[in-house]
């Protein structure tokens, strides 16, 4: 017992060891919590892919949203890239396109190129009667009203004719709302699953080690100490999270190469198989991160249960 | 060198197991605890085995009380004390070494060490050929034989062997004896439990007579009166 102490290399060789020869030795109720191991992290790397998806998906809608302010003829030059810089300028705003007066023309014109009625009444017109444009997209959709105050009731509100965030506004706050509430959502539910998972693995663990729990007070009996009882199974839990991680990578590559173009038509978002090809050794990370904790604390706690005096 | 002192184990009002059990063991001796089925046996072998907790009084181990012993020190009193069962209790898993050589790996011993002793030990119980066998390609004599093997493997100064023959035939029955006599005449200390009339009086050695949770005889050469 005294020199026990200067042997932890030996003792960690001898508990990896058993713990390794019991993984093997266990065989179904090894190959049953590997099982329900790779479930658990297969739940966990689908909700990681769905969160890519709906983050896309989400950043892609918000991405069709701006503000157009409709300019008066009579402002000069001078003054719309004054506003154009201030508006710039503003932290609330991520982008403006400005579109001047003849660029203006020149689409309208493409646009109704095929209507003679529009194109001669413009002929006879002479003059441009279009003001110049400016399309304003905020860093988030939460801003937008900000913005509108901003330009409403400014110094610009003199060149300005209209802006159209008032007719849009309730659609744009609705989005607002459905957009944060699917964030909102998806986080909750990621977190009730991934929760839910973790327990039934846990649980599984924890019935295989109950179902040793007659073994373990023979381990007592004999006089062996509680941290070399604990050691394999701890050595057994690991294991059975390394594997579960790479067969759960493994059964993601056919899946998200299928899926991919699905996905990508659908939410017009990345192609998952790419995602998975690209993020790998990160993916794979998570999982082997998530499945050697799970199987760790787990056996450690079952175990635990048994070792008291 | 063990002490039961005024020892009681009561489970519930109407189950007393042990009841102000007084005894003494010397060393090297080979006692002999007998008594019908619930008479207190396997209690008295759990309270020293510091599985259980007694009600009232004290076991003491030489100048250890077993019960004030804390978690981390229990390990190494257990491996001062060989036990042995009716049920064997092999860890179904391990190979015979491997049952064998568990709590000396625990215990931090080296690997030749380790070889040598069960080798040693596997030779004195004659199994040596069935080493690399899991307990249940074995029989019940060899599995007992097994048990033995792994309780003297780590020399202890007592071995407690817990009605080791219930489960076994005459022929093993008489071996398994012999074995412990054996044990005995090396230098450890034997505490036996049974009921089988044959084994007590073939020994013709102490014999201590369980009743109701009471010693209620104690003789030097004794035979199984009941």
């Amino acid at each position: 017992m005294e020199h026990s102490h200067n042997h932890t290399p030996t003792m960690l060789r001898r508990m990896v060891k058993n713990g390794i020869v019991a993984f093997w030795r266990n065989g179904w109720v090894t190959l049953a919590t590997i099982l329900i191991m790779v479930l658990t992290l297969f739940m966990a790397g689908s909700l990681l892919f769905s969160n890519v998806l709906l983050t896309s998906a989400l950043t892609n809608l918000e991405g069709k949203v701006d503000v157009s302010v409709y300019l008066k003829t009579s402002a000069d030059d001078k003054e719309i890239s004054n506003l154009v810089k201030s508006v710039s300028e503003l932290p609330e705003v991520g982008g403006v396109e400005y579109v001047s007066r003849d660029a203006a023309l020149a689409q309208f014109k493409e646009k109704h190129q095929d209507n003679s009625l529009i194109t001669r009444s413009l002929d006879e017109l002479g003059d441009n009667p279009l003001g110049a444009t400016l399309n304003i997209k905020a860093k988030d959709l939460s801003k937008y009203e900000a913005i509108s105050n901003f330009l409403e009731a400014g110094v610009f509100a003199s060149i300005i004719d209209r802006v159209n965030y008032r007719q849009n506004q309730l659609v744009i706050d609705r989005l607002s709302a459905i957009l944060q509430a699917s964030r909102r959502g998806g986080l909750g539910i990621s977190l009730v699953l991934a929760f839910i998972a973790a327990l039934v693995a846990f649980n599984t663990i924890r019935l295989a080690i109950y179902t040793n729990r007659e073994e373990i007070s023979i381990m007592r009996l004999v006089g062996a100490k509680n941290s070399y009882i604990q050691g394999p199974y701890i050595v057994e839990g690991i294991l059975h999270g390394i594997l579960a991680a790479v067969v759960a990578m493994v059964v993601f590559y056919p899946l998200t190469l299928w899926l991919g173009p699905k996905t990508e038509a659908f939410f017009g978002g990345p192609n998952l198989f790419d995602y998975y090809t690209a993020h790998f050794f990160s993916l794979f990370g998570i999982l082997l991160m998530v499945g050697v904790a799970l199987g760790a604390t787990s056996s450690w706690i079952a175990v635990k249960r048994y070792l008291k005096v | 060198m063990i002490y039961f002192d005024h020892v009681s184990k009561v489970y519930s009002p109407t189950s007393v197991a042990l009841e102000g059990v007084n005894l003494t063991i010397e060393p090297k001796e080979f006692i002999s605890i007998v008594g019908q089925s619930g008479a207190g046996k396997t209690t008295l072998i759990k309270l020293l085995l510091g599985e259980d907790r007694p009600t009232a009084g004290k076991v003491f181990f030489e100048s250890i009380n077993v019960h004030e012993l804390s978690a981390k020190d229990l390990p190494a009193f257990r491996r001062r004390v060989g036990a042995v069962f009716q049920d064997f209790r092999l860890l179904p898993t391990k190979t015979a070494f491997e049952n064998i050589s568990f709590a000396m790996e625990s215990a931090g011993m080296s690997e030749e060490e380790i070889e040598a002793d069960v080798t040693q030990v596997l030779d004195l119980v004659g199994i040596v050929g069935k080493a690399w066998h899991f307990p249940h390609e074995l029989s019940g004599g060899e599995k007992q034989r097994v048990a033995i093997a792994r309780a003297i493997a780590m020399r202890p100064d007592v071995i407690i062997a817990d009605e080791p023959t219930g489960n076994l035939d005459p022929m093993n029955t008489f071996e398994i004896i012999k074995l412990l006599e054996k044990i005995n005449d090396l230098g450890s200390t034997v505490i036996l439990t049974t009921h089988n009339k044959d084994v007590i009086n073939g020994l013709n050695r102490r014999v201590v007579t369980l009743e109701g949770g009471r010693v209620v005889r104690d003789d030097k050469n004794g035979r199984y009166v009941l």
